[in-house]
């Protein structure tokens, strides 16, 4: 069950998630990317949590739409409209419900994932953060509720799964083959996403 | 205004600003909007720093907007649709240079947005060195 409360608690997860990483996301995205990722990332939930500070929210959804504004006026880049777009998507679907269950959850999810792939035009083995999106969304698709544990190890292994990629996206497309053997920063970076969540899922529990 | 408007977006201020002068040079009656780089001046691009210039330059004839590289597209396309009113805008596939030259020229003899872009996207035909 996801409350308002769990809503912001996944988002302040996902805040120290991403600033105890922050060294780690700028290293992978130095590797095949701009080298920026790290820093990005770790300006937008700052930002984020100043906003969640400030503000009060009735549902989930208002929560995470507003989540979504600060990534896309704060991150820029391409992660910026990424996160802003799932978000905004996740919010759009989640609606004026005070409360979600699992599977309303998992429609949110996957209306989210839609839009990481429309923005991005990403498709399955691109080398992005819609390799970790794409198999955790499509392992836990039709489930009544979600094994959390799991779900986490599942956002593992999507990430582990990027390093053998050629990536066909973004600034490491240009080194061709020889962004393999690389981490995926965007990957990372959703994996943290995605373990925010399951930390804040399990809290509730 | 009777003319087809340009914006440019690129990850960088200081290239969308000089070829925002460049283009105006060329035709000076056709309004042009820079969307150059972060919202703190840095490298990257920003969707509401490109809706902040369509709305500066937006008119009922339409609006082009060319873009450098990659999340330049994406900023621009959530940029489009965070605002959501303005329909007459087209994202022009194109050399960023050479077409915002094309569509500047164009523009500026009063075409529609769509023969406005469709001459910004020609620009990747157009050999500058005829090797033949």
């Amino acid at each position: 069950m996801i409350t308002t409360g769990t809503a912001e608690n996944w988002m302040e997860n996902f805040k120290e998630l991403i600033l105890q990483n922050k060294d780690e996301l700028t290293t992978l995205d130095q590797a095949i990317g701009d080298g920026d990722h790290g820093i990005n990332m770790a300006r937008g939930v700052q930002e984020m949590h100043a906003m969640l500070q400030e503000k009060t929210f009735e549902t989930p959804g208002a929560l995470l739409k507003a989540a979504a504004m600060v990534f896309i006026s704060k991150i820029g880049g391409a992660s910026g409209p990424l996160y802003g777009s799932a978000l905004m998507k996740i919010a759009a679907e989640a609606g004026d419900k005070a409360e979600l269950t699992d599977q309303d959850l998992l429609a949110c999810l996957e209306a989210g994932k839609k839009a990481v792939q429309q923005r991005g035009r990403a498709e399955t083995g691109e080398k992005t953060m819609y390799d970790v999106w794409d198999p955790i969304i499509n392992t836990f698709r039709g489930e009544e509720t979600i094994d959390w544990k799991a779900f986490k190890k599942a956002a593992e292994q999507a990430v582990d799964s990027t390093v053998d990629m050629h990536a066909k996206k973004g600034r490491a497309a240009y080194l061709g083959a020889r962004s393999i053997g690389h981490t995926d920063p965007g990957a990372f970076s959703s994996r943290l996403f995605f373990e925010a969540l399951a930390d804040a899922a399990q809290e509730e529990n | 205004m009777d003319k087809v408007s340009l914006v440019l977006v690129s990850h960088s201020r200081e290239i969308a600003d000089g070829l925002k002068k460049l283009l105006g040079e060329m035709q000076p009656e056709v309004a042009i909007a820079a969307a150059g780089g972060e919202e703190d001046g840095g490298i990257g691009t920003n969707a509401e720093v490109i809706a902040r210039a369509v709305e500066e330059v937006y008119t009922e004839k339409g609006t082009v907007i060319l873009f450098d590289l990659g999340s330049a597209l994406l900023n621009a396309e959530l940029a489009l649709e965070l605002d959501g009113k303005k329909q007459n805008v087209r994202i022009a596939d194109a050399p960023m240079i050479e077409g915002g030259l094309a569509a500047v020229i164009e523009a500026g003899f009063g075409s529609s947005v769509e023969k406005t872009a469709e001459a910004a996207e020609k620009a990747y035909e157009m050999k500058k060195i005829d090797r033949s």
